[in-house]
């Protein structure tokens, strides 16, 4: 398949089940909910390392919000139920309720309970006041700047991880900016995240090593340098790859993502460098959701 | 199906006790059955259709017409349907409703909606004392649900009170909140002597400065983010308070009963 000169490789990325939640973070302006949100999603990239993988999803205008004040939605991924809900209550206690006129709600109504709030109100030494509105448990916790207020618990969903593709192309600016250009229109898809750093993610990993202590080493069948000295998937005129991870709570979601994503790339076109998409997988052995490239963009 | 309703015939001289006339009860009776339905009647007891008058059969939908203030115990233990009073009811209305919805016109009695678990309890007239309070020798008043009293409350309104919500509209009398353990009570009047006495959580969200007391402590103006939440849930409501004008987030906050354990609070409007 190929699309304005791009070729769309023959292959699918490999994903696996993982766990979610969303979380609402408002403040008196969108800067400061922005700011605490970028805190709760920090060093969130890969579960590899992180514990989880996390991303702000989108921005909230003030009457999608709870308490009215501007927003910013955030998902948290992660491996298990346990992970995910020792992750979302690091990250709110330590990025949230730190943070200047920041309150905390749930984002995902359904699912399995999982703690939002509920276990931060021991900060408030027993001064701390619960609210029951609507069948909702608020928590008031007494803060130096006023009352930071939270909701109890946010619901935990099922979810997929590692759904993804690679854009090859001819220098590393024409595949950055290709990258660029989908990271902006994926941006606007709810329910998904892209959560390496600008959404983009320049070390693909394979599984394994050559270090019996490392899990996942440098993808090196995608690594221009390596071309002569390895088993490569690049062709001569490939200089530079680039990959989009992407969590999503659907198989749904990131299909149209992915498809979103690809189409911006494709925009580009070979006339910008860009050569060929195509996608990490692992022969079906690491996840049993597949994401084939032609299918989606068929 | 046209709703159940019961037409009062004649204001007996004794009080009947209505709590067999409520909607789970009457689930699976036809007409025959609840006309033969025998309530007590001060020390006798007397037959349904000899007291109403029995239109309709929608017995999750019941209508009480001509009530007074002699009909005590309707919606006793209400689980699910609806219930609405035209007229005045007695005492302990609702008492222990654990859902659905009851409705009155006019006036009620002592305990009203005491030790209530769940549902809605709407009054359009004025309420008697112990308004959402524990039963005389217990410990736990209200649990949860709503109650809106468009007009006054007597005294001692959420006595014991442990969660749910008391929105008054009118003035309330003394000793309101007293011994609440949680939940809120938001009075748009005026409010009595004693205001909390011995509450030990709980938030009273009061429109006018209440009467100085030595018991609760001063603890400055404060922007409280939990109250367009709160106002936002009341928006469902034919009320006062669900107007966006009666809605405020600036507040006095007092902090009290310093004699008991002094976890509650006095929320009083500013400007």
């Amino acid at each position: 398949m190929i699309i304005n000169g791009v070729t769309i490789d023959a292959t699918f990325a490999e994903a696996f089940p993982m766990k979610a939640t969303r979380a609402i973070i408002t403040a008196q302006n969108e800067k400061w909910a922005m700011i605490s949100a970028q805190a709760m999603t920090g060093f969130a990239t890969s579960v590899i390392a992180c514990g989880c993988e996390a991303g702000i999803e989108r921005v909230l205008d003030p009457s999608e919000t709870p308490d009215g004040r501007p927003g910013v939605s955030i998902m948290i991924f992660a491996m298990g139920g346990k992970g995910l809900a020792k992750q979302l209550e690091t990250r709110a206690g330590q990025c949230v309720l730190t943070s200047p006129t920041s309150a905390l709600f749930a984002g995902i109504d359904g699912g399995t309970r999982i703690a939002l709030g509920k276990n931060l109100r021991y900060f408030g030494d027993g001064f701390q006041v619960a609210k029951l509105i609507d069948g909702k448990r608020y928590w008031r916790i007494p803060v130096m700047d006023g009352e930071f207020l939270t909701e109890a618990t946010t619901g935990q969903v099922e979810a997929i991880g590692g759904g993804n593709f690679l854009v090859l192309a001819e220098s590393q600016p024409q595949a950055l900016a290709a990258c660029e250009a989908a990271i902006e229109e994926m941006r606007k898809i709810p329910n998904v995240i892209m959560p390496f750093p600008g959404g983009v993610v320049r070390s693909g990993s394979k599984v394994g090593s050559k270090y019996a202590a490392l899990g996942a080493s440098t993808n090196d069948a995608f690594c221009p340098t390596l071309k002569g000295m390895t088993k490569t998937d690049l062709s001569s005129e490939i200089e530079s790859v680039m990959e989009i991870v992407i969590d999503g709570l659907s198989k749904e979601d990131i299909n149209k993502v992915m498809r979103v994503g690809i189409q911006a790339v494709c925009d580009l076109g070979a006339a910008n460098g860009i050569k060929r998409i195509s996608a990490g997988n692992y022969g079906g052995k690491l996840g049993p959701f597949h994401f084939h490239l032609q299918e989606i963009m068929a | 199906m046209s709703a159940l309703t019961l037409t009062l015939k004649q204001r007996p001289d004794q009080r009947v006790d209505m709590s067999p006339l409520v909607c789970q009860k009457l689930a699976d009776l036809e007409l025959i059955d609840i006309a033969g339905i025998t309530l007590q009647n001060g020390k006798r007891k007397i037959r349904v259709d000899e007291l109403f008058g029995i239109t309709g059969s929608d017995t999750q939908n019941i209508v009480i017409k001509d009530s007074f203030n002699k009909l005590d115990f309707i919606g006793k233990e209400l689980d699910g349907g609806r219930i609405t009073v035209e007229g005045d009811v007695g005492a302990y209305l609702g008492l222990g409703m654990k859902s659905g919805e009851i409705q009155v016109s006019g006036d009620v009695g002592l305990y009203a909606a005491c030790e209530m678990k769940k549902g809605r309890l709407i009054i359009n007239g004025n309420a008697g004392d112990f308004l959402g309070a524990a039963l005389p020798g217990n410990k736990m008043g209200m649990k949860g649900g709503t109650i809106l009293v468009k007009g006054n409350v007597g005294e001692r309104a959420g006595d014991h009170m442990r969660r749910g919500n008391i929105l008054i509209e009118g003035n309330a009398g003394d000793y309101c909140g007293s011994r609440m353990t949680a939940g809120t009570i938001a009075v748009m009047g005026q409010t009595g002597r004693y205001l909390g006495f011995a509450m030990r959580r709980g938030t009273l969200l009061l429109w006018s400065q209440p009467q100085a007391s030595a018991r609760f402590n001063d603890c400055g103006t404060h922007t409280l983010a939990f109250l367009p939440i709160l106002f936002a849930s009341f928006k469902k409501l034919d009320s006062k308070f669900a107007n966006s004008s009666a809605a405020f987030n600036r507040v006095q906050r007092y902090a009290g009963d310093m004699s008991e354990m002094g976890r509650g609070e006095v929320l009083v409007k500013i400007g």
